[in-house]
């Protein structure tokens, strides 16, 4: 099937948008690429004119480069010199030359104008040889600020949806673990940071808003912490004599977190609320392992690791604990290794690493719909572990040895194109990617 | 020192009183003898240096001893120390005990027994193969089996804590069964009520 580019057409209302800078969302005009996921459409981003112009073009041109969906063809400086010769400053279409871009292979052209009220973003339709998309996307004040390239972030994400129908996920964070301490990074590995710990950490991961990260805390007085990204504060619970808390996830809803109780007697997992509760027993482990929970997206059940017919295997039951069942021995003939299970944000298939059947006691990432049932590996390069959805459902992220030291990547689980996320002081692990995440 | 004066004295009265007998055949006065104050002194001077020599030796002996003692009871705290401290190793992916653990956890026994004061806590680890998460839990499940069986042995369950620090704490670097064996073990601390010392079993 070629990439065909159609124009489901509303009339152009470009000199009656709404320039009010709060305004992220196109109102009034609905024309999209018709996108081909077989086909990457050739995109051009033009050079930005206005304060911090290049800082914005590499942005948007690495974001729509990673969100595996288009191919970004960048052009020469002289004849990107050339080109804005040709062009006003408002983002209309006066004076582009379609032929030049069609030559080029592209099918869109962005055009970003940083203006005092924000940055002003027009999609050019290659094929038609008009402006099918704009809008202006707030940006702060100081372009140096982590919420600054967020915000560019954000702009790359929607253009990527007027390209292709599907937002990017370039305004996303990850979390992850390096010397026992949670660190947060965007996306496209810049603005690193750590957050305040409360003891050792291990396994962190987000609330369904963005707006917290949970993470449990190992050895003595082992407890949960979840860390409020907005007010800066912890929350520390959980801690019960003689035992390891570990792994927890937030219910899809925001309202309870499902956590591993590792006691005297094996590991069950436990649900508690968020605001305060009493820890409620979700499995019956008779003295197994239970552990790692993930929620299908609808909040209805949960995946989990468990050991209870010998080495673990994937399980998924009730989000109440009951209609338990084993999820990867379906599809394999032998037993295994395979744990660590997330489950994708359309709700339709679940990552989880497994030992290769080959004897070699390596970790890989794969992943399992849950229509067929059909173990499908990712990776074979070195050891790869803990995968993590992004939210498009189409990236994972995960650690791998493959670079020499553990460090997270991020795989498209469509093309296998991989890129390294951290790099510097060993070892990156357990990486959580944040859900699309709103201006604060 | 009195001696050597008084004596010449009291010869000099005899000699005197002598003269004035009048008896005839007198026996010749008697030659006073001469004494050596100077070897007197200097047999008195040994002797007194003698008694010193012994005293200090049997000093010196009866510090040996009781640093002996001191040493052996030291020695005897140290190897207790050392005993209840001991780590026990496990078979991969397994968390029941095999015999050498059993043992050395048989030689800990003992020593609990007879200081009931005495807490500790054991900390479950494993190695690096498997799930990182998934260790926790294995490292909590290890260290409540060690705690079991000394539970099961008449040490009071609160007396022992248990901790799990998963693969997170590796005593052995390495991609090898040498340091993974390693890794697969439960540490043993002394956590309290062992500041005196510790009693001997059997004592």
């Amino acid at each position: 099937m070629k990439a065909s580019v159609r124009l489901a057409l509303l009339l152009l209302l470009f000199v009656a948008l709404p320039l009010a800078a709060q305004d992220t969302t196109l109102k009034g005009v609905h024309i999209t690429l018709t996108y081909d996921p077989g086909v990457r459409p050739g995109v051009v981003v033009l050079p930005v004119p206005g304060a911090n112009g290049d800082s914005i073009r590499a942005i948007l041109q690495r974001d729509l480069t990673y969100g595996d969906r288009v191919n970004v063809i960048v052009i020469p400086d002289s004849m990107a010199a050339a080109i804005r010769g040709g062009l006003d400053s408002t983002g209309t279409k006066k004076g582009m030359n379609y032929g030049v871009f069609r030559t080029l292979g592209a099918l869109a052209v962005v055009q970003a104008v940083n203006t005092a009220r924000g940055l002003h973003v027009a999609l050019h339709d290659v094929t038609h040889t008009q402006v099918i998309d704009v809008s202006e996307f707030a940006l702060p004040q100081d372009a140096s600020s982590r919420a600054w390239r967020m915000a560019v972030h954000r702009a790359s994400d929607q253009v990527e949806r007027w390209i292709t129908g599907v937002q990017g996920i370039a305004a996303t964070r990850i979390a992850f673990v390096r010397a026992h301490a949670v660190h947060i990074v965007d996306s496209d590995g810049a603005d690193e940071m750590t957050i305040p710990m409360v003891g050792e950490g291990l396994s962190p991961t987000w609330s369904p808003d963005g707006h917290a990260i949970a993470y449990a805390t190992f050895g003595e007085n082992s407890r949960l912490v979840v860390y409020n990204l907005q007010t800066g504060q912890s929350r520390a619970f959980g801690e019960r004599r003689n035992t390891n808390v570990s792994t927890p996830t937030f219910s899809p809803d925001g309202s309870s977190i499902v956590y591993t109780v590792a006691g005297e007697n094996g590991s069950d997992l436990y649900s508690v609320p968020v605001a305060g509760g009493l820890p409620v027993p979700l499995t019956v482990g008779g003295g197994t392992d239970n552990s790692t929970p993930a929620f299908s997206p609808d909040g209805h059940r949960i995946a989990f690791t468990s050991g209870r017919a010998g080495p673990p295997e994937i399980y998924i039951m009730d989000a109440d604990g009951t209609n338990v069942n084993m999820f990867t021995a379906y599809a394999f003939s032998t037993k295994n290794y395979r744990s660590n299970p997330d489950w994708s944000p359309d709700g339709l298939a679940i990552a989880y690493q497994a030992y290769v059947p080959d004897g070699s006691g390596v970790f890989q990432i794969f992943t399992m719909s849950l229509r067929d049932q059909i173990p499908r590996q990712l990776t074979s390069d070195a050891q790869n572990e803990d995968p993590s959805w992004a939210p498009d459902g189409r990236h994972l992220v995960f650690s791998s040895t493959r670079g020499g030291s553990k460090q997270l990547w991020v795989i498209d689980t469509q093309s296998g194109q991989v890129r390294q996320l951290t790099h510097g002081a060993p070892m990156s692990r357990l990486g959580a990617w944040s859900p699309r995440l709103a201006p604060q | 020192m009195h001696v050597s004066r008084i004596l010449p004295a009291a010869l000099v009265i005899v000699a005197t009183l002598a003269a004035c007998h009048k008896k005839p055949v007198v026996a010749p006065a008697p030659v006073p003898v001469a004494i050596d104050s100077t070897a007197i002194k200097q047999h008195i001077a040994d002797s007194i240096a003698a008694a010193n020599r012994a005293r200090e030796a049997a000093d010196a002996a009866a510090a040996k001893a009781r640093a002996d003692s001191i040493a052996r009871a030291e020695a005897s705290q140290t190897a207790m120390r050392a005993t209840l401290t001991a780590v026990i190793h496990f078979d991969y992916d397994k968390s029941d005990l095999r015999p050498d653990a059993q043992a050395i956890l048989d030689q800990k026994l003992p020593i609990l027994l007879a200081n009931p004061g005495v807490t500790i806590r054991i900390a479950g680890n494993t190695d690096d193969r498997g799930s990182t998460e998934y260790n926790l839990a294995l490292g909590q499940r290890r260290a409540a089996t060690a705690k079991r069986y000394l539970t099961d042995h008449g040490v009071a369950d609160a007396r022992i804590e248990t901790v799990s620090y998963g693969e997170e704490r590796p005593v052995a670097q390495g991609e090898d069964e040498a340091a993974w064996s390693q890794n697969r073990r439960d540490e043993f601390t002394i956590a309290g009520g062992a500041d005196g010392q510790l009693k001997q079993p059997g004592m």
